[in-house]
């Protein structure tokens, strides 16, 4: 076959096929049809590697794949809004059926109730999670959900200035910074020992539990937050809403979070789903999708996109967002998710954390060297100070074979943030123990 | 179709003096209709001010954003809110039940730049030919 | 229907609360494999978690059964315009689902993930070379969030040289709506630009409207009227002499990809939708990623994070750097990892052979389908046109009162899905079919004969189009019920 000319796979025109549709277009050539491009500027110069058959680009994709030290034959202690947890079967085999994967977006609804009825389970179950009114389609991860929040609350209380409790994710807070730079936002960091904000704030953020892996005291915080006349934000860690009390309970206005933890395997940073849920008065300033229930012609129950008047495709520069997307699929993964684990296995999956997470730092604390300089109640993740930059710890660990938690010296001195969930067993744990042990022995 | 006793604007509202210094304002039949289902209304708040021909609000079908446009100057004493729960009383009732606004009116010598109902149908297939 | 049909129909459409039974589950529970510590104080913990009780073969057949009402590309002909429903290669979901790649942590070191940056950084160089740019950044998730990281470095650019003044963008009246909505996120004030008789953009209008306070231009091309701007090239002369960013919607990239490069047409920061051109499945309404693209100008504001090589004795090694001026970080993340995989293991198939074949197939089909039903509808733009053709019901409207929206919902009837209607919002009772590369002549005739058959329907039985679809899980629904009184979740009240 060596020598033939290329025939995609994707593509069932054959030369002849194209010669008879051209005579029916009625030119002669394919590049008639590109007539309407300045004289000079078709440009078939096109540096790219050549096509690769499926057995090569297999083994090459493979090859990539087996460069990356894969948490699996590492035992991996990294979270900090990205979390490994044990994924059922179930959801990768439901969530790859091609009548979810291949759809596009459900605007046409007598052809789209598969993906407009799990839309709407995903909305219910996120209000249940989270203990608010409504909840949207999604956005495209926890930070940009954050972001939106923001420019949400300043809609809703014409104000401008947002404050942040400086224990919010890092990332999350450069993700911020970008979405306001351009909105004449003000962004002010509250420190959480002694939180203030100024009046004229528009809302206040709060991660709980933070990006330090600690509970904040969301009372005090709705309270500040209210006084003055500010929303409360709070991106909360979806699973740990199956242990500690919802948002809700404490006056939260609109819960934002990153949705991965629920059935979403890390696959270096995306796609994920981006948790939004807010109070009933707020929902026409919400931006993303939503789907609501209705009837049809015949008094059926139905499910359609709804209030879409919010969205840029038909109030355009006056959209609430300009986004256009509700990560379908990943939400549908989450469904799936907590449809499996449900009532009892979210609670067990939640608790299996926290009791994990206890006992790696029980463990570590009692290491010479290493100490938790942080106090409170924590979930699956916790802060240590370790006795060598945690840079030169991480790397040591990585010759052993293990992943360890995350350098925040820019934080806190020698921090590392260590991340255990149920998918790290008593061994890996142990391991993880012994040679941060080892290290601080060998320096 | 029209009725004889109201005032029309070209943004298609309509104004009723219900006395010498109080209005009622909404839309017309046939911005109800070019509209489609009205599914949500946004007025301004009672005691805030508007202006003639200013914007005062917004009004959504299922797929479209309007401006509205008060007819007259004054400030709002009351909105009517049914069409919280109703939207749909503009497409029923655009005249009656559909109301929007009772306005103190400013000057009522305004009513002067809008038009009767005969003016505004002849506006109305002014427009038409014009498409 | 029997009322027990009907019944059963109900049933098969309860909602995941509303099948809960107490103390069933759909999955095995991890066990506890260390000592139990302390819970914290109660007041902290919650009560009842009130999230559905059912068991795996429940959910699996609920998913299934709720699955079969969907129309998707494997099952058929899906010519929705501007939205480039192609084939989705089986291949690119096997790659992207390796636990080298599903598994890794965005935060892992960068040596201990030197295949996915590395295979980041081939993306970024095919991307650049296909569109003729000079540099890429991954991290946008979405087509929206690239054309607002595009006009954030144009901002960041006039801010940058002091002219803060330029706040002013024009886009065509035949944009997305995304784009309004990107630059008003990104602080400009949108003014939209008429298009001309050919569906161009109108110069002399582009000429009134350039001053120094012209910040740039988004432009789609080939626009959403599936037309080639034919004065491209005065119309990027023009906002550049005028000290204006030339940004370019790269949504169409299908109809030239291999062919034309934005690079050598001018443009300065362009995004491309991966989930479009380069076939990352739809997923229902995403993810997708739009990475941004940018020319010399603007290479420096790209967004966090950049691929980066280094080459070292012992072969290349990758890192992710941030460009000097950047505006900043997109996504908590990279962007979306498994939709890049997907795109690169595309473009590793087709390679140089193959990209130019898409370009070609798509604007042959699309004007294969312009020459066999002109007539039977109107033609807003009679030309040329590129991977898609909008046409017109009105037509059809003037003389049977049927309406785009009547043709749409009889193709499904047909087992055909609808093409996007009523956009571009300049052509009334819009109809825009984009049939993609990936379809053969076969399919493009059946689809010819139906549609030659729907406009004969239209006079014949004009109500049958009127009431259509006929054969669906759901007839029309009332939209307008669902906006008035929004229903947008379960509730146990009502039970």
């Amino acid at each position: 076959m060596t020598g033939d000319s290329f025939q995609s796979p994707y593509v069932p025109n054959t030369d002849l096929d194209r010669r008879l549709m051209l005579d029916a277009i009625g030119v002669d050539s394919v590049d008639d049809l590109f007539s309407d491009v300045p004289e000079g500027y078709l440009n078939y110069d096109l540096d790219i590697p050549s096509a690769m058959d499926e057995l090569e680009l297999g083994r090459y994709a493979a090859q990539l794949a087996s460069m990356n030290a894969t948490p699996g034959d590492y035992a991996c202690f990294l979270g900090a809004g990205s979390y490994r947890h044990h994924i059922p079967a179930v959801v990768r085999q439901i969530t790859g059926r091609s009548e979810y994967v291949t759809a596009y977006t459900p605007y046409q609804p007598e052809v789209s109730q598969g993906t407009l009825q799990t839309a709407f389970e995903f909305q219910s179950l996120i209000c249940q999670l989270t203990g608010m009114d409504v909840a949207n389609l999604g956005m495209y991860d926890g930070s940009t959900s954050l972001a939106e929040a923001a420019l949400m609350a300043g809609r809703v209380t014409r104000r401008g200035r947002v404050s942040v409790l400086k224990t919010v994710s890092p990332l999350y807070r450069e993700v911020l910074d970008t979405y306001v730079q351009a909105r004449n936002i003000e962004v002010e960091t509250i420190d959480s020992q002694n939180p203030k904000i100024e009046e004229g704030t528009a809302c206040l953020i709060v991660q709980q539990p933070n990006f330090f892996g600690y509970l904040e005291d969301l009372q005090a915080l709705s309270d500040l937050a209210h006084s003055s006349g500010a929303l409360l934000i709070v991106s909360a860690d979806p699973l740990s809403l199956a242990m500690f009390n919802p948002p809700s309970k404490y006056g939260a206005d609109i819960v934002v979070g990153e949705g991965q933890a629920l059935g979403v395997p890390p696959t270096f940073g995306g796609p994920y789903v981006g948790l939004f849920a807010c109070k009933q008065d707020y929902i026409r300033q919400m931006p993303g999708r939503i789907v609501g229930r209705t009837v049809d012609t015949r008094g059926e129950e139905a499910y359609v996109l709804t209030l879409q008047t919010r969205e840029q495709h038909i109030r355009r520069e006056r959209a609430t967002s300009n986004i256009c997307t509700a990560v379908a699929l990943i939400a549908l993964m989450s469904t799936v998710y907590m449809a499996s684990f449900g009532k009892r296995g979210l609670r067990h999956v939640a608790e299996l954390c926290y009791h994990k997470a206890h006992y790696a730092a029980g463990l570590i604390d009692s290491i010479p060297g290493y100490s938790l300089p942080m106090e409170g109640t924590f979930f699956r993740e916790f802060v240590v100070e370790c006795p060598l930059p945690p840079e030169r710890v991480n790397r040591m660990l990585v010759e052993r074979g293990i992943i360890g938690g995350l350098d925040i010296s820019e934080q806190t001195p020698n921090g590392m943030l260590v991340c255990v969930t149920e998918v790290n067993s008593r061994e890996e744990v142990e391991s993880l123990a012994d040679a941060l042990a080892e290290i601080s022995r060998d320096g | 179709m029209n009725p004889d006793e109201l005032s029309y604007s070209k943004e298609h509202e309509w104004v009723r003096m219900e006395s010498d210094d109080v209005a009622v304002v909404g839309i017309t039949d046939f911005a109800q209709d070019s509209l489609g289902d009205v599914v949500f209304v946004e007025l301004p708040e009672v005691e805030s001010e508007v202006g003639q021909f200013d914007k005062m609000g917004e009004i959504e079908s299922v797929k479209a954003v309007s401006d509205l446009y008060s007819p007259v100057s004054g400030s709002v004493l009351e909105r009517n809110e049914a069409l919280v729960d109703s939207p749909e009383l503009v497409n029923d009732s655009p005249y009656e039940d559909g109301w929007m606004l009772r306005v103190a009116v400013d000057d009522d010598s305004e009513l002067g730049n809008l038009m009767s109902a005969s003016e505004y149908e002849a506006f109305l297939e002014s427009e038409d030919q014009g498409h | 229907m029997s009322e027990l049909l009907k019944r059963l129909d109900t049933d098969r459409r309860k909602l995941l609360m509303d099948r809960s039974a107490p103390g069933r589950i759909g999955t095995t529970l991890p066990s506890l494999d260390v000592p139990t510590s302390d819970l914290p104080d109660s007041s902290l913990l919650r009560g009842e978690l009130d999230m559905p009780e059912v068991s795996e073969g429940e959910i699996v057949r609920y998913f299934a059964q709720i699955s079969q009402m969907n129309f998707t590309i494997d099952h058929n002909f899906y010519p929705l315009g501007s939205c480039t429903m192609k084939y989705n290669p089986k291949l690119n979901d096997e790659i992207a689902s390796l636990p080298g790649f599903t598994e890794i942590h965005p935060l892992q070191r960068e040596e201990t993930a030197q295949g996915a940056i590395r295979l980041l950084w081939e993306l970024q160089e095919s991307l650049n070379e296909i569109t003729g740019m000079a540099g890429c950044s991954l991290a946008p998730m979405a087509g929206a969030e690239g054309e607002f990281a595009g006009m954030l470095m144009a901002r960041a650019y006039h801010l940058e040289r002091g002219e803060s003044k330029r706040r002013k963008v024009l886009i065509p009246d035949s944009a997305h709506g995304t784009n309004p909505a990107s630059a008003a996120m990104a602080g400009f004030e949108v003014v939209s630009l008429p298009s001309d008789a050919d569906g161009n953009a109108d110069l002399d209008a582009l000429q009134g409207s350039v001053d120094d306070e012209l910040a740039g231009l988004m432009i789609t091309l080939p626009s959403t009227l599936g037309l080639f701007d034919s004065n491209i090239l005065e119309v990027n002369k023009i906002v550049r002499d005028a000290g204006g960013i030339v940004y370019g919607d790269g949504a169409n990239l299908n109809a030239i990809v291999g062919r034309v490069k934005f690079g050598d047409l001018g443009f300065d920061v362009i995004h491309s939708n991966l989930h479009k051109t380069f076939t990352q499945p739809h997923g229902g309404g995403g993810p997708g990623a739009g990475p941004v693209i940018a020319g010399p100008r603007l290479v420096d504001y790209l967004p966090v994070p950049v691929a980066i090589r280094r080459d070292g004795e012992d072969g290349d090694t990758f890192s992710l750097g941030r460009p000097p001026k950047s505006i900043g970080r997109m996504g908590a993340f990279h962007g979306n990892f498994g939709a890049l995989v997907r795109a690169w293991a595309y473009i590793c198939t087709l390679g140089r052979e193959g990209i130019p074949q898409i370009s070609e197939d798509a604007v042959i089909n699309a004007n294969y389908i312009l020459s066999q039903i002109r007539g039977c509808y109107t033609l807003p733009y009679d030309r040329i046109c590129m991977h898609e053709v909008v046409l017109s019901a009105t037509n059809l409207k003037r003389e049977n009162g049927v309406r785009a929206l009547d043709v749409a919902k009889r193709l499904i009837d047909y087992g055909i899905h609808p093409p996007t209607m009523y956009f571009p919002l300049i052509v009334d009772e819009a109809l825009m079919i984009e049939p993609t590369e990936t379809e053969s002549k076969e399919t493009l005739d059946s689809f010819i004969e139906v549609m030659k058959t729907i406009a004969e329907e239209s006079s014949s039985d004009p109500d049958l189009l009127k009431n259509a679809p006929h054969n669906t899980p759901n007839t029309r629904v009332d939209e307008a019920r669902a906006a008035r009184r929004p229903d947008l979740r379960w509730r146990r009240s009502e039970h």
